[in-house]
């Protein structure tokens, strides 16, 4: 680490001296480290790294960085050899020899390791070759997966802080917002305002105030989504980077991150930037000497979904119960501790510093008219390459699940897609390619949202699915306002009901016309949504409700009350592994007997069937 | 483990850097001691001048807190939509049944508390139960009982856990 830099031409010198050090044809060796390949045991794959090459003597040679989620999560852990640039999948502990006295040593490919193409059933070397990226634009994650988060030194040999220098050094506050306006930046969060106009608003406030406040959003609540993690776990400093120029640009000296505490790895990592921003003087009072101070704190979330909501958000900061207010003030004009204050996500921050090197223009040109840039979207559920995807603009819904997302495990029919969380609706498969913009979505019923993707096949019952957020957001409504916390409830009352198999003809109805009352009647914005889920599914798979309340049949098979657990005698081979299994005692027979499963003990838990050897459990 | 109210007391004073450290406080002392106790709470509201109402508001709002103390073993089921559509909802029942305890509860031998989480982000691997943070990824019903089985295997299992107040 160098001392404090002083001035721009400080930072210029210091980058030039790690970018000439910065050799990508260096035998190096980058592992994820993210959460998802640590959940997957890349650090039992570091460990191994490590050891091997200490005792191939080759720890000198090749040199180990771990990195950020590139967010191929499905085919993790992931290692990538340089300078070949192969692309090593699903590495475990036990390929670490072969890793490195093959390929380190010796430059041979171990092609078991590679992705096989399923279409071709070749092999695929490099990451750019691989369908999963081909089609991705990698703008915000460029560096994920290639600097070590934990290195300030990496971000800055590749060009980081520049944006802030160019600012700082050459640009007016007022000629930030205009490139940030030009650019055509929308909230990533959700909701899509403009970015650049937002913070006009605040920096008027500010000045007249003469004290404001900027908050970085990092309270990523929506099951499904995890874009945000991994931009703080690897790269936090694009975000610091970004608040440091949109706190210029409003003329703003203090910034919070509130981040979930439910991502250890994205504090740590967000923790460290800060202190490393810090000690070189990125942060802090006077920053290149040019009279610019700003400050950042971080501050942990506690658990709470409504803590997203932005007034919600700033209760929490302020160390009392997260419970939003009404809007108009917007925090705009009375944000924290009643001061003009400046709410943007993770995402949107991060985009800020490659506006501003890339210039607006380049920016606008990416996307279409309206929705600008890329977007990030975590694609999970029932498909086949569960993993971070940032792409342009305008790309339809098709090519990010079946080009990048490699499809439908199994075979399996697409049902529909689920954006925005339990705020979103979702996209069934006749509108496959619309595409993907704030207002083509917003059209369908769905939404942009923050990026959670969920995918969802024939075997999802989108009742129970609709069920599962309503259940959601009633837990998580903080009951401040009566319809959302009277009104959820008794959704997902009739949601059970109907999933239980005591559906009652009117409650499709009634379900739509209570769903339109919370959401003109709820204060925040978690309830103006809470209704969503069920009105989204109610909208494309009436007829799913149907069969649970008239047919009483769960078309998916999932729904307890309506399915039954049976043994198909011609494939049961008498070998007790499901009676012993069983919680309720419900399977009676004997050693190479035809096993029965008696209904009224049998509690639909499905232990039966993921134990039989020989597929004689059926639901019915 | 011991409660010791000076260190509860170090712990309010560390935090406490101004405007809304309350929530800071009891996040360093739900993570020392895996619950706050009832004194915590009370030198809480003493050390930052906070009515003590207050404080058993915030206490009780945030789901990261807790009031009871926690088994020796900490169970999270996560309960994301990625794990919900791949069949979470099976092996938190599975566990529920295996250990005669609702979500959130705790074993009467203080043993294990079983926990729901909303989305930890590894949905690849869904779905995911944290068995004192370690994860396992893939679950169904019957990894579930295998997951329980080795917990108990552990040599120092059958020591009781949990915090209790001296």
């Amino acid at each position: 680490m160098i001392n404090r830099l002083r001035s721009v031409a400080d930072l210029q010198s210091w980058q030039a001296t790690l970018a000439a050090a910065w050799d990508e044809s260096k035998p190096r060796l980058r592992v994820c480290d993210g959460t998802g390949c640590r959940a997957l045991g890349s650090q039992k794959v570091l460990t191994a790294l490590y050891e091997e090459l200490n005792a191939a003597r080759l720890d000198t040679a090749v040199e180990i960085v771990g990195t950020g989620c590139p967010g191929f999560c499905e085919r993790g852990p992931l290692v990538t050899v340089y300078p070949q640039g192969l692309s090593y999948q699903r590495v475990q502990p036990d390929d670490v020899p072969e890793i490195v006295h093959k390929t380190c040593r010796h430059g041979e490919t171990i092609e078991r390791l590679l992705y096989t193409d399923p279409r071709t059933g070749g092999h695929i070397y490099t990451e750019p070759d691989l369908p999963f990226y081909r089609k991705q634009k990698r703008l915000v994650l460029d560096l994920n997966g290639r600097i070590d988060p934990t290195r300030i030194e990496d971000y800055i040999a590749l060009g980081g802080y520049a944006s802030l220098a160019k600012v700082l050094s050459t640009m007016t506050s007022e000629q930030v917002i205009a490139t940030v306006k030009a650019s055509g930046l929308r909230g990533r969060g959700g909701a899509g305002f403009p970015a650049g106009l937002k913070w006009e608003i605040c920096r008027k406030n500010v000045q007249i105030a003469g004290v404001g406040y900027i908050i970085c959003n990092a309270d990523e609540g929506d099951p499904g989504a995890f874009m945000d993690r991994s931009v703080m776990e690897g790269n936090p400093h694009s975000v610091i980077e970004g608040m440091l120029i949109g706190a210029y640009a409003m003329d703003v000296h203090q910034g919070y991150v509130y981040i979930r505490a439910e991502y250890p790895l994205a504090v740590e990592n967000l923790r460290t930037a800060i202190k490393q921003a810090e000690e070189v003087g990125l942060l802090g009072k006077n920053i290149f000497e040019r009279g610019f101070d700003f400050g950042l704190s971080v501050r942990l979330g506690a658990g709470a979904f409504v803590c997203g909501e932005e007034t919600a958000l700033m209760a929490s900061i302020e160390g009392r119960t997260g419970e939003p207010r009404p809007r108009p003030p917007y925090p705009a004009e009375s944000g924290l501790w009643g001061k003009p204050t400046n709410v943007n996500n993770v995402e949107t921050w991060a985009n800020v510093p490659i506006i501003v090197r890339d210039g607006s223009a380049a920016f606008a040109s990416i996307g279409t008219e309206k929705s600008k840039g890329t977007k990030i979207f975590s694609v999970v559920g029932k498909i086949n390459n569960t993993g971070l995807v940032e792409v342009p603009m305008g790309i339809t819904l098709r090519e990010v699940i079946y080009d990048i997302g490699g499809g439908i495990p199994k075979g399996k029919r697409f049902k529909a897609a689920q954006l925005g969380g339990p705020s979103g609706g979702c996209v069934p498969a006749e509108h496959l390619d619309v595409p993907i913009d704030y207002e083509s979505l917003s059209a369908l019923g769905a939404i942009m949202g923050s990026g959670g993707m969920v995918i969802t096949d024939e075997d999802t019952c989108m009742v129970d699915f609709a069920r599962y957020f309503m259940k959601f957001v009633q837990e998580e409504s903080c009951g401040k306002c009566t319809p959302c916390r009277v009104g959820t409830r008794v959704m997902l009352t009739i949601l059970e009901r109907i999933c239980a198999g005591n559906g009652k003809p009117g409650d499709i109805d009634y379900l739509v016309r209570l769903g339109e009352t919370i959401k003109t009647a709820s204060l925040c914005g978690l309830g103006q949504t809470a209704p969503n889920s069920v009105l989204s599914t109610i909208r494309y798979f009436r007829d799913e409700y149907q069969a649970h309340i008239i047919d009483r049949v769960c078309p998916a098979k999932v729904c307890k009350g309506l399915i039954t657990y049976s043994i198909i005698p011609e494939k049961c081979t008498g070998c007790m592994v499901c009676l012993h299994n069983c919680p309720t005692n419900a399977v009676a027979g004997a050693k190479q007997q035809v096993h029965v499963i008696n209904a009224a003990l049998c509690s639909r838990c499905g232990m039966c069937a993921s134990v039989c050897k020989f597929e004689a459990v059926v639901v019915q | 483990m011991r409660i010791a109210l000076d260190e509860v007391y170090a712990m309010i004073a560390r935090t406490a850097t101004g405007d809304g450290s309350l929530i800071a406080a009891l996040g360093a002392i739900q993570e020392r001691y895996r619950y706050l106790p009832p004194e915590a709470l009370i030198l809480a509201s003493e050390r930052l001048g906070i009515p003590l109402a207050q404080v058993y508001s915030v206490a009780t709002f945030y789901n990261a807190f807790s009031l009871e103390p926690k088994g020796k073993h900490l169970l999270h089921v996560c309960m994301g939509t990625a794990c919900h559509v791949r069949g979470s909802p099976q092996v938190l029942d599975r566990l529920q049944t295996k250990l005669a305890v609702k979500p959130g509860g705790t074993t009467r031998d203080r043993l294990f508390t079983l926990e729901t989480v909303n989305c930890l982000g590894a949905c690849a691997l869904g779905p995911i139960v944290i068995a004192d943070g370690e994860y396992s990824g893939q679950m169904n019903p019957q990894k579930a009982d295998q997951l329980l089985k080795n917990i108990q295997r552990r040599p120092d299992f059958a020591r009781r856990g949990g915090a209790e107040v001296r």
